[in-house]
């Protein structure tokens, strides 16, 4: 009888999956997995998807958590298995995303003797991890597994690794699953300290030159609808982070767009010279405002609100730290600014005067009529065929700038990108976990010629599962973004920055059973876009020929300050 | 400056590393760093004695606390504190040494724990610049071998650290 209501660790693993309500699990099995493997043949309550490298098991999961907010699951292998997903693992924890990955380890009686497909997975994640545990008892997979969940999606989220050595995988053990975790070493704050938030609140009402500056929490902690709610209230500009577009819609008026390295003139002229600045869910990074001693040329009082402590004050001296919850912090901030019913000063009206006058300089006009085609207009037009609906992702580079800065973003978990890693390869797999996590949602992966190289073997995944992913393959036969430092910092020493040997990227996608188009005259783009997104069913690949000169701009150059930007305009007047 | 840090954090193996790690992927100093389980075999309590900027200690404040396992952080600097560390010392002991070694151990209020032909061996408790000073006052040469723990630490009357 007692013998019954035992189930193996793989099976346990399993049933704690199905308790999470899991849908997918992107995974690669081998030896040390089997067990699990063998125990996913015989269930139906999420699908394991196949993929083609563990690195993009990860990105994949990673993305089916941005974009929907839930924890996204992997599982791997021992040794080979688990250290590929380590640059997965990476780029989630740099931007904070709920992930459980499952490894699979020798067992315990080999562990620490060089065994077959051995590595120490504990040891070599926990640099770039929220949490991971070792499982070294069948009876404690099913607590560490709801902790390992719980972990993952509170506070500030992150990956957390689970490694489960084979043989515990094996053993029997009767399955509880914990309905709720205590942790006395674990207890996020969520509720932000409400004198800090009268104080804040005060602040922002008086101020003269009120800026608002999200980042990647507003997206991460659902605050986007509150945010709205409080810069309309206000009627302040905003700016988003790299990871916070989306937070507020980018069409809306009081947008000012994406700050930063290659953010807009008026973002950062604003971030620059505000009286007082509320950060929300950002963290100051080198790429937003380059040399903190410049940006402390010009006084300003710092609002910053934030879940996690650490972000608080790291970079950058904050006046009224607010540790908490986003979303809660801004609705009490709301309900404060409601009561007072805030009239639009005339040193508001001055301030939006000074910022219109920056926004005049129209710093993301290009050059359009070389007969090239121009990187930026496929992506405006992308926007356009698309409505402004689609989840984009992006790899790392030059199309990764140009897509945050052309696509305007209305909604959060929309734009999906490796912000913090900044990982070449995300873009495919990205473009997978969001296109499984919306089957019909129009899935579009900007990308450049050397990235989509780093994990083309998806490409068959996409096969498999017949995802209708459209590649947006800019093209320009260069490693764009290095070649533009090369030429702004290296004199044009173009050092191994050329891509010769491309394939046929056309045949290359034909191969796979995809539809590949060459697009090489800006008066095709448009078309080829709308024809590749009537094939509602069908992976297209668009291998665009862009302009290989084209630099990003602006530009910040590192460890410069904010105001201090190269625009295309003075590029253009040294030309002449 | 000089701080040290006491700290609660579950008694699992692993979360010494996580502790070293923070400290070496972050690039905080540390001069020491004790640990041993308490009275509660659940957990462990450790001192780290480092040293930075008002700023550098309010990040490694926040890092330590931002890890799972660490249960409570005290920079026992916030106030004030008693801190104590234990150091064996062999030194050479032969003909009028012996006499010599035996009264720099009194004056300095340590204890001769082993004695053997040519060597005694002393322990000594108190704060590091004692320790040190102990050193010091010795003839360098007569010196064999030492061991020191590090700092341990703990808070003055009221100031308590515990779950």
């Amino acid at each position: 009888m007692e013998n019954k209501q035992q189930i193996t660790g793989a099976e346990i693993v399993i049933r704690c999956l199905e308790q999470e309500k899991v849908k997918f699990v992107f995974g690669y099995p081998g030896g040390a997995v089997l067990h699990i493997y063998d125990a996913i043949y015989n269930q139906n309550h999420f699908k394991h998807i196949l993929v083609r490298h563990e690195q993009a098991a990860i990105h994949a999961a990673d993305a089916f958590a941005r974009s929907t907010g839930e924890v996204g699951v992997a599982l791997v292998t021992s040794g080979p298995g688990a250290t590929n997903a380590i640059t997965g693992i990476a780029t989630a924890y740099m931007d904070s995303i709920p992930l459980v990955v499952i490894s699979g380890q020798v067992p315990v009686p080999a562990i620490g003797l060089d065994a077959f497909q051995e590595v120490d997975m504990v040891g070599v994640t926990r640099p770039c991890v929220k949490h991971n545990f070792l499982v070294k008892d069948v009876k404690d997979i099913a607590s560490v597994m709801k902790k390992a969940f719980h972990i993952a999606k509170t506070g500030r989220p992150g990956p957390v690794v689970v490694d489960i050595p084979k043989d515990i995988t094996a053993h029997l053990a009767k399955f509880d699953y914990p309905q709720s975790v205590e942790m006395r070493s674990y207890n996020p704050v969520t509720k932000g300290h409400s004198g800090q938030i009268k104080k804040a609140v005060k602040l922002l009402l008086e101020a003269k030159r009120p800026m608002v500056y999200t980042g990647g929490g507003v997206v991460l902690g659902d605050a986007a609808e509150a945010l709205v709610k409080l810069v309309r209230a206000l009627g302040v500009p905003v700016t988003n982070t790299l990871m916070g577009l989306g937070g507020y819609p980018a069409t809306d008026k009081q947008f000012v767009g994406m700050l930063g390295m290659h953010g807009t003139y008026e973002a950062n002229m604003a971030m620059q010279d505000c009286d007082v600045l509320l950060a929300v869910g950002a963290r100051f990074d080198d790429r937003v405002i380059g040399d903190p001693k410049h940006f402390f040329n010009k006084s300003r009082t710092i609002i910053h609100v934030d879940i996690d402590p650490s972000s608080i004050s790291k970079r950058v001296k904050v006046d009224v730290p607010i540790v908490g919850d986003v979303n809660s912090v801004l609705a009490e901030m709301n309900e404060l600014v409601a009561l007072e019913k805030p009239q639009p000063s005339a040193a508001l009206k001055a301030w939006w005067a000074q910022i219109e006058a920056w926004r005049s300089k129209l710093c993301l006009n290009y050059n359009n009529n070389n007969g090239l085609i121009k990187p930026q207009y496929v992506i405006e037009k992308l926007w356009q065929v698309t409505e402004g609906d689609a989840f984009v992702t992006s790899d790392v580079g030059q199309h990764q700038m140009w897509a945050a800065q052309y696509y305007k973003f209305d909604q959060p978990r929309r734009w999906i990108n490796s912000g913090g890693l900044g990982t070449m390869g995300v873009g495919l797999p990205y473009a997978m976990g969001a296109q499984f996590a919306y089957p019909d949602a129009q899935v579009a992966c900007v990308t450049g010629e050397g990235s989509i190289q780093m994990n083309i073997q998806e490409l068959s995944t996409c096969k498999q599962y017949h995802l209708p992913i459209k590649v947006i393959l800019l093209n320009n036969r260069y490693l764009g973004m290095v070649r533009q430092w090369q030429e702004f910092f290296y004199e044009n020493r173009y050092s191994e920055s050329y891509m010769e040997s491309l394939p046929d990227f056309v045949k290359l996608a034909e191969s796979y059973g995809h539809v590949g188009m060459n697009i090489e005259k800006p008066e095709d783009v448009e078309g080829a876009l709308t024809d590749a997104f009537a094939m509602k069913d069908r992976f297209v690949f668009m291998n665009f020929i862009t302009d290989q000169k084209e630099n990003v701009f602006p530009m910040i150059a590192a460890g410069k300050g904010l105001s201090e930007m190269i625009l295309a305009n003075d590029i253009d007047a040294e030309e002449l | 400056m000089r701080h040290i840090i006491s700290l609660l954090m579950e008694n699992e193996s692993g979360a010494l590393s996580r502790v070293a790690g923070l400290f070496s992927a972050r690039g905080y100093n540390i001069e020491s760093l004790t640990v041993a389980p308490t009275e509660d075999p659940t957990l462990s309590r450790m001192t780290i004695v480092t040293s930075g900027s008002d700023e550098v200690i309010e990040q490694i404040i926040k890092q330590l606390n931002k890890l799972i396992d660490v249960v409570k952080v005290l920079d026992l600097n916030d106030g004030k504190f008693i801190e104590r560390e234990l150091m064996l010392v062999k030194v050479k002991a032969t003909g009028a040494f012996r006499e010599e070694m035996k009264r720099m151990c009194d004056i300095f209020r340590g204890r001769i724990i082993d004695v053997a032909d040519g060597s005694f061996t002393i322990e000594l408790t108190g704060s590091g610049s004692k320790l040190d000073a102990f050193i010091e006052s010795l003839d360098k040469t007569a010196i064999l071998e030492t061991v020191r723990t590090g700092a341990s630490g703990i808070g003055r009357g009221d100031r308590i650290l515990k779950v």
